[in-house]
């Protein structure tokens, strides 16, 4: 059973995708549940895996593997680690909440809910996946239904959003391609496994390309590979200035696929960076950590909060609040200390729940006004009282305040990141002050001062919204008040990855 | 003091508001339709008096112990657990903290009692129970915080409480905006307080000792010495970053801005900011780290010309202001400065001495100020009030209690804290600062004595619908008002002068207070000096009378028919308007700033990028369409005209097929034959 675990959690949901095209078009309730069903298996695994991992390892562990393509030695092979785990989990829970998100999705049913337990399966199997051609396949399968998601389901112009993805990620995909071939046929045999390219790390050359501008740069063929990993990776994150996909990709979504894209898709970039840049290329890490993870992350955090600052769009805001925070992660992994990189992760899993949260509030509001205008509405407060209860959770939590979750993340990550960056650590601080700001001031403007007289008769939150919030709202209590829940996780994975650059450290 | 005791009860003194404001957060709208408002009144009250009690106890498990034995922790679990960074949940009580824990249970209770007179009828009690709850929680863990970073939970806390408590009254975008302006304007001196904690943890760890716990710290502080970063000693750094934390939450220069406009809360929370909680946390914090602040005398010398300077401001606004909250909002401001001008001449425990007194006699004002608007109906402006004193006796007695403490007179509770301070300006040879503290102390005496001339005196110049409906407030609220004025008279006398006995709160911090030894002065210099502050009092005392006094005030005296100087004051030195301009303004600009660079540059590029595709993949159409599709249709015209001439052998002719196929196998033979051999 502990090995076959991992690839469960994969194909549940892709079972559960032929089932749902085997059901007949009209049968909406029914293919809900289905849908529903298939994503239970996966969040039960998902806690059995969180009872039963072993805290003290650093190795991989549920590994399942097995021959696929012999001839070019590729393998069907998983396993997980402390720096994946959180994130099975986080995406065994949010699809399973997000099904219920998407309750109301009213047009071509069928397709929707297929094309969401497909999206699922390749998430999860992106973060268990071990062998390079998996992983990339899984990374394609992730992103095809994401495409059609937002432009068949989306807002009116959800074709823009939806090429915008597209491009991005096409050329990030590309890039991501060349660098696995690269890494492939560098290696010696002739490998995809990633735990053997991990143990070798010291095998890709540093030794300064010929070519122009390499050659003034000094930078070798681990640098290239890196930079090439880098700008795949720093799409989905996203970063400055690949992020302009995602306000746009976030207004159009619907509801629920705002919340898988800011909850996980964001988080396989700052994933792979750490899975693949990190053990495979230390060197070129230690080079480019600076500029390329230091400074953008900070960057990240003052831009994207500036930005969000201001939007006048409920979801655009908070898009622009997943670049800023989304920033900390940057900044704490190159840290290359253990508060760093730890506070990284567990950021990474802290703005997976704390967004989520946030898109699911604004899709409330949006259900019932059918407009996400910052001042379009007013007192909401007054008229939807628990709403504004869960409203405030998120916001704060958003805002680093101590006791809930997303204090714990950023004081580690800054913490980690002053020994080492001083003055990127005072820049990056700054953005305590910004993100209170625009937190405060769509607060503000939403849900106090005068109720606005349209939305007087607005209905309170119902039961199936307050069923999607609540778990994550416990969950960012708890982690704030208890991190060890998640810490204990990730420590023993996370150091030793450090420790793999920690060396190359000039 | 090297094996404290393991003392489990210390948590139940901070959990219990903690956990009164879970029960009314959560439940409290029922609990309020169900059983109406002294149900919730009494989940509030409850866990905050059982506070004082338990906090009674560690008072009392103190005073039994040896002197140099005080000190009592509860260490909870292990918070966050980080390679050689561990911060525990750990509550402590020492002599310093004791103080904390009975100022902030014990009138912060009485504050809550006096919130069920003071907001009955409001449909949301139960919310602003909650958070007067939540509010109490995170200042017993602000000061039982074993560590700095703990304290920062609290210092936060308290942040966000100011902020749903000043926004209470939601409906009305003034009070949202002012609570906005309390929580920004802290997390901009939180800004500094963060960076203190990581420059003070990294440099301690670098000599082997990293650590937050405030024993540890005060236990290695020797290590900072010698230690430079950007070419400024360690520990001025560590201090001066801290102290940009406490400028914030303790209303000084430059970011006291947020304080004036805190008075939109409730009354009674303004009582609880301003004399119990939250503003007092940055003079805490410099008394917990008086060691540390002790390496750092250029913060130090900051600090008390920051104080000095804040006091000398705010009391030049207060004169002018005709709110009668207002007026106390600045005084809070002014006194602080006292405090931070003592903690800035190494005076810790003169510091913690006028926040004692502070927490009575300011305590006391505001709730009295409350009982006035209560009974005014609303209205605040002293302008429209006087006479009082006859409609509202039991208010008038404690409010002039309270006046008569805060103005200095002698053998009242701020007589004694606020000399002190002076004293030690003055034998610490800050004599321009001391000049300045005691011009302050004439203003303060000048502006209270306004404020109650104003407001009890004279003819009472409210309209007739006020007048005759006005009424001293319910029992619920002077009780606490009587407790108040008497603390405002009594505390003093735990910290007499040296010629006057003993000095009990002295001896009480001595553990954890280290004060520099100073020189001895005479009996005579010290009486002197303090003359000289009775004597400025006494002249504000005379001037308010002679111009609040004789002179009724006009109920439609205009403050922009004045001066120059008497509008500038008026208007608070546009400081806000300066603030919003700048900060605001070019927070706002920059944003906008990034979000065009978003969309017309990068989305510019993205997008041109796209279009170049179009246009490429027009072009290739182009190929497409006249080049290829032009050679496929030419194959297939080619196919299609032979198969249409070959269409003819295609006769349904089973023969001629055979005939055909027979022909094939002939020909293909004949030729293999004669070629190939």
């Amino acid at each position: 059973m502990t090995e076959h675990v991992l690839s469960y959690m994969v194909f549940f949901p892709l079972a559960g995708m032929l089932i749902v095209l085997c059901l007949p078009r009209d049968r909406h309730d029914l293919i809900r549940w289905v849908s529903a069903a298939a994503t239970v298996p996966p969040l039960l695994l998902g806690i059995g895996l969180y009872v039963n991992f072993d805290t003290t390892t650093t190795g991989m562990q549920f590994v399942q593997r097995a021959a696929w393509i012999p001839a070019f030695n590729i393998e069907y092979y998983v396993g997980v680690d402390g720096l994946s785990v959180s994130m099975v989990l986080l995406t065994a829970l949010l699809s399973f909440l997000c099904i219920f998100a998407s309750w109301n999705i009213d047009k071509g049913v069928k397709g929707y809910f297929a094309l969401f337990l497909l999206l699922d399966t390749g998430m999860t199997g992106v973060f268990v996946a071990l062998d390079f051609v998996l992983f990339y396949v899984f990374w394609e399968v992730m992103l095809l239904p994401m495409y059609f998601l937002i432009g068949i389901w989306g807002g009116p112009r959800k074709e823009y959003a939806a090429i915008k993805f597209f491009l991005y990620t096409l050329l990030g995909s590309v890039l991501m391609l060349v660098a696995i071939l690269a890494l492939y046929f560098y290696s010696e045999p002739n490998t995809f496994d990633m735990t053997k390219l991990m143990d070798r790390s010291n095998l890709y050359s540093t030794e300064p390309l010929g070519m122009w501008p390499f050659n003034v740069w000094g930078w070798g063929f681990q640098h290239v590979v890196w930079m090439a990993l880098f700008i795949g990776f720093a799409i989905k994150i996203p970063a400055f200035p690949f992020h302009t996909w995602l306000p746009d990709a976030h207004v159009e979504a619907p509801t629920a696929i705002s919340v898988i894209l800011a909850g996980i898709l964001l988080k396989m970039g700052t994933y792979g960076i750490l899975r693949i840049n990190y053990p495979m290329l230390p060197e070129a890490t230690a080079d480019l950590a600076f500029w390329f993870l230091a400074a953008l992350g900070a960057w990240n955090i003052v831009y994207g909060g500036l930005c969000a600052m201001a939007q006048t769009d409920m979801k655009k805001l908070v898009a622009y609040s997943s670049v800023s925070h989304m920033g900390y992660v940057m900044l704490g992994m190159a840290a290359f200390n253990t508060q760093g990189i730890n506070g990284a992760v567990l950021q990474m899993f802290n703005h997976g729940t704390i967004t989520a949260m946030l898109f699911l509030l604004v899709g409330v509001i949006y259900d019932r006004a059918h407009h996400r205008d910052i001042d379009g509405f007013g007192g909401l407060a007054g008229i939807m009282p628990v709403y504004a209860g869960f409203t405030a959770l998120a916001f704060f939590a958003s805002m680093g305040l101590p006791g809930l979750s997303g204090f714990v993340s950023e004081v580690l990550v800054l913490l980690g990141a002053w020994p080492k960056y001083h003055a990127l650590t005072i820049i990056a601080a700054l953005g305590i002050v910004i993100t209170a700001g625009y937190m405060l001031w769509m607060m503000q403007r939403v849900y106090l001062g005068p109720p606005n007289e349209k939305y007087r008769d607005l209905p309170e939150i119902n039961g199936r919204e307050i069923f999607t919030l609540f778990p994550l709202g416990v969950i960012v209590v708890v982690v704030g008040v208890y991190p060890r829940v998640v810490l204990d996780l990730l420590q023993a994975s996370l150091n030793n990855i450090n420790q793999m650059v920690i060396s190359h450290l000039s | 003091m090297d094996h404290p005791v393991q003392t489990d009860f210390l948590r139940w003194i901070v959990l219990f508001p903690l956990l009164g404001a879970a029960v009314n957060g959560l439940l409290g709208a029922r609990i309020q339709d169900r059983w109406g408002e002294r149900a919730v009144a009494l989940v509030a009250c409850a866990p905050v008096s059982l506070s004082f009690l338990f906090s009674l106890w560690a008072f009392g498990r103190l005073l039994a112990l040896p002197a140099k034995e005080r000190f009592l922790i509860d260490a909870f679990y292990t918070w966050i657990p980080m390679g050689s960074f561990s911060v525990d949940v750990a509550f402590w009580v020492d002599p310093l903290s004791a103080i904390m824990i009975l100022v902030v249970s014990g009138i912060g209770g009485l504050i809550h009692f006096y919130s069920i007179g003071y907001m009955h009828g409001d449909r949301s009690l139960w919310r602003y129970f909650a958070y007067l709850n939540l509010f109490t929680f995170s200042m017993l863990l602000l000061v039982t915080g074993d560590n700095l970073l703990l304290m920062f939970v609290g210092w936060e806390g308290v942040g966000l409480c100011s902020w749903a408590l000043i926004g209470f009254w939601y409906h009305d975008h003034t009070n949202t905006r002012a609570g906005n302006k309390a929580f920004i304007v802290n997390r901009i001196g939180d800004f500094g307080f963060v960076l203190g904690i990581f420059l003070l943890y990294w440099t301690l760890a670098g000599q082997g000792h990293g650590t937050l716990a405030f024993r540890e710290i005060q236990e290695h502080v020797g290590l900072l010495a010698d230690i430079q970063l950007w070419g400024i000693g360690v520990a001025t750094l560590v201090t001066f970053l801290l102290f940009i934390g406490a400028t914030g939450k303790s209303a000084q220069i430059p970011l006291y801005v947020w304080l004036p406009d805190a008075m939109q809360g409730p009354t009674p929370v303004s009582a609880l900011i301003h004399a119990a909680t939250m503003v007092t946390a940055g003079v805490y914090m410099i008394a917990r780290l008086n060691e540390l602040f002790s390496a750092a005398p250029a913060t130090l010398g900051l600090i008390a010309v920051i104080g000095a300077a804040t006091a000398l401001f705010a009391a030049t606004i207060a004169v002018t202001q005709n709110d009668i909250k207002r007026v106390l909002a600045y005084s809070t401001i002014s006194q602080l400065g006292y405090m931070f001008l003592a903690m800035g001449v190494a005076a810790y425990t003169a510091g913690v001495f006028h926040l004692l007194t502070h927490a009575f006699f300011k305590a006391c004002l505001f709730l009295g100020s409350g009982s006035i608007i209560h009974a005014m109906q609303g209205e605040q402006d002293m302008r429209q009030m006087g006479g009082l004193r006859k409609a509202m006796p039991a208010t008038f007695w404690t409010f002039t209690i309270g006046v008569l403490a805060i103005a200095g007179t002698p053998f009242l509770a701020g007589f004694f804290s606020k000399d002190a301070i002076l004293w030690q300006a003055w034998a610490s040879h800050n004599e321009v600062l001391w000049g300045v503290a005691v011009f302050v102390a004439g203003l303060t005496a000048f502006y209270m004595f306004r404020q109650f001339f104003m407001v009890f005196f004279g003819e009472c110049r409210a309209d007739h619908h006020v007048r005759d409906h006005l009424h001293e407030s319910p029992k619920i609220m002077t009780w606490p008002l009587w407790i108040l004025a008497a603390g405002s008279v009594v505390v003093g006398y735990i910290g007499l002068p040296p010629f006057m006995g003993a000095n009990l709160l002295d001896g009480w911090l001595d553990p954890v207070i280290h004060l520099p030894h100073g020189e001895h002065h005479s009996v005579a210099e010290e009486v002197g000096v303090m003359s000289v502050s009775i004597a400025a009092a006494v002249a504000g005392v005379a001037i308010a009378w002679f111009l609040y006094y004789l002179r009724t005030p006009s109920r439609d005296d205009s403050p922009e028919a004045k001066g120059v100087a008497y509008r500038v004051l008026y208007n608070k030195y546009y400081v806000d308007e300066v603030y919003q301009f700048v900060f605001v303004g070019g927070t706002l600009l920059l944003a906008r700033i990034g979000a065009a660079f978003d969309r017309y540059i990068i989305d510019t590029i993205v997008d041109g990028s796209a279009k170049v595709t179009t246009i490429v993949s027009w072009f290739n159409g182009l190929f497409d369409k006249y080049v290829v599709d032009m050679l496929v249709n030419a194959v297939a015209n080619v196919t299609f005209a032979v198969g249409n001439n070959f269409r003819r052998v295609q006769t349904g002719n089973i023969n001629s097929y055979l005939y055909v196929v027979v022909g094939a196998v002939v020909v293909a033979l004949i030729v293999k034959l004669r070629y190939w051999n």
